[in-house]
């Protein structure tokens, strides 16, 4: 059985390489298409739709009723989001209250400011 | 009484200044991590507590005969009547000053553990959509990102999280060693510490007992779980993993040429680094048992002392 997350993951992940969104149909068969053959089975509209409402709840995906079906779009893209959590766990924003406890402590401000360009960089390429 | 709140403000002002700037440059706490860890505890507790109570005591000199009007005020009914003739206006102040740095304590604390818990959401959620599973290692995820980096994400289900930019670099010994690291923050709820300490900076930010305190309690949370690893891995693989995650990191990898040409990613704080590194590679004697016993003797005499003046007043 597919798990929920596991089934957010597979949404984002197809969202995320299609600019310009898509619809629920249009995503039940990207995902299906996804799957090896001996694993294919069908994905109801209302669980996609269920998972979509959910991500669109925690900001993650922007929905646009201009046509129907609604088109899906994710808000960020991957490496966006990755910049962010990377900026998070690194504490490059001072106003952060989160302390989290990782490998290695904190960082030098020269180095923060690299990083912030590469975090940066990241963000706007591919 | 006026004793009393002489000696809570000596004792208040001790541990805001020299006490936490002495621990803070001591050699000893790497010898005895955790033991440090409770001192640095109860100076924080005590200091607070201290602060409050010499307000407080002072404030309640003018009613030294007459310890029922004293909880009588303490009790909320200090708004129903006229002020005491007897009650000077420093007395109204400290009294006051008191109630304002509980306050402010208390409610620091609660938006810190606030802010830290939506923060912590949001990015557990990103953190689910962005990471997989690492196969063979429950509880561990791995996240697409060049940089050698590895925390966790303390939850009613804690997540470990590591780059494929660590994985890289890293040999099997010294991944178990950065594996062994964290689920020993996970397991002794090192996020708490942080958290507190964290709170206490944030609400006092000019003093020593709170910025010193935040820094030195950190390096010793680094300690601790370094110790716990060391149980699973040979000290030289923690050391390497730990010089390789912290030195500054280059990207040589093709698959990643494409997002800049000058990254490198973050050099950890070298003082740091330095004194966990060079721990495992020359392991100092631990402290003797009658010291550690002793410092933890000092500890709860700190925290007993205003609890004892405060609780004379009642």
């Amino acid at each position: 059985m597919i798990t929920l997350g596991v089934l957010e993951r597979s949404v984002m992940n197809a969202l995320w390489e299609s600019p310009d969104g898509l619809s629920a149909p249009e995503l039940g068969e990207r995902l299906v298409a996804a799957e090896a053959p001996a694993k294919r089975r069908e994905l109801a509209t209302t669980t996609l739709l269920t998972v979509l409402s959910r991500l669109e709840s925690k900001g993650f995906v922007s929905r646009s009723r201009a046509t129907r079906p609604h088109r899906y779009h994710a808000v960020n893209s991957r490496s966006e989001h990755t910049a962010e959590l990377m900026h998070e766990v690194l504490q490059l924003a001072p106003d952060r209250d989160d302390a989290l406890a990782r490998f290695v402590g904190s960082v030098s401000p020269t180095e923060a400011e690299t990083l912030r360009r590469l975090l940066a960089s990241r963000g706007t390429g591919n | 009484m006026t004793g009393a709140w002489i000696g809570l403000a000596v004792l208040a002002l001790a541990l805001a200044w020299p006490v936490p700037i002495a621990l803070s440059k001591a050699e000893w706490p790497a010898r005895a991590p955790g033991t440090a860890l409770a001192l640095w505890q109860a100076v924080a507790l005590s200091g607070g507590l201290s602060m409050i109570g010499a307000l407080l005591t002072f404030g309640l000199t003018p009613f030294e005969n007459d310890l029922g009007l004293a909880s009588t005020l303490l009790s909320g009914h200090i708004l129903d009547g006229p002020i005491p003739a007897q009650a000077g206006a420093l007395q109204i102040v400290s009294l006051a000053g008191a109630v304002v740095l509980s306050v402010h304590l208390v409610l620091s604390l609660a938006t810190t553990a606030a802010n830290t818990a939506r923060e912590r959401h949001r990015h557990r959620a990103l953190v689910e959509l962005l990471s997989s599973p690492m196969h063979g290692s429950p509880g561990t995820r791995m996240l697409d990102f060049p940089a050698p980096v590895a925390y966790c994400l303390p939850g009613v289900r804690s997540i470990t999280v590591l780059t494929e930019g660590l994985v890289r670099v890293l040999d099997a010994a010294q991944l178990r060693a950065v594996l062994a690291h964290e689920r020993a923050h996970l397991r002794q709820y090192h996020h708490l510490v942080l958290l507190a300490f964290k709170a206490w900076n944030i609400a006092l930010p000019w003093f020593p007992i709170a910025n010193r305190a935040e820094k030195a309690v950190a390096l010793l949370v680094e300690m601790l779980a370094d110790d716990d690893a060391r149980r699973e891995v040979d000290d030289t693989s923690l050391a390497t993993a730990i010089a390789i995650v912290g030195s500054p990191w280059r990207d040589n990898d093709p698959a990643s040429a494409r997002i800049a040409s000058d990254e490198i990613v973050p050099e950890a704080d070298p003082e740091t680094l330095g004194a966990r590194v060079s721990r495992l590679i020359a392991p100092p004697a631990p402290l003797s048992r009658a010291a550690r016993a002793l410092v933890l003797a000092v500890g709860v005499a700190l925290v007993t002392a205003p609890v004892a003046v405060l609780v004379t007043l009642l």
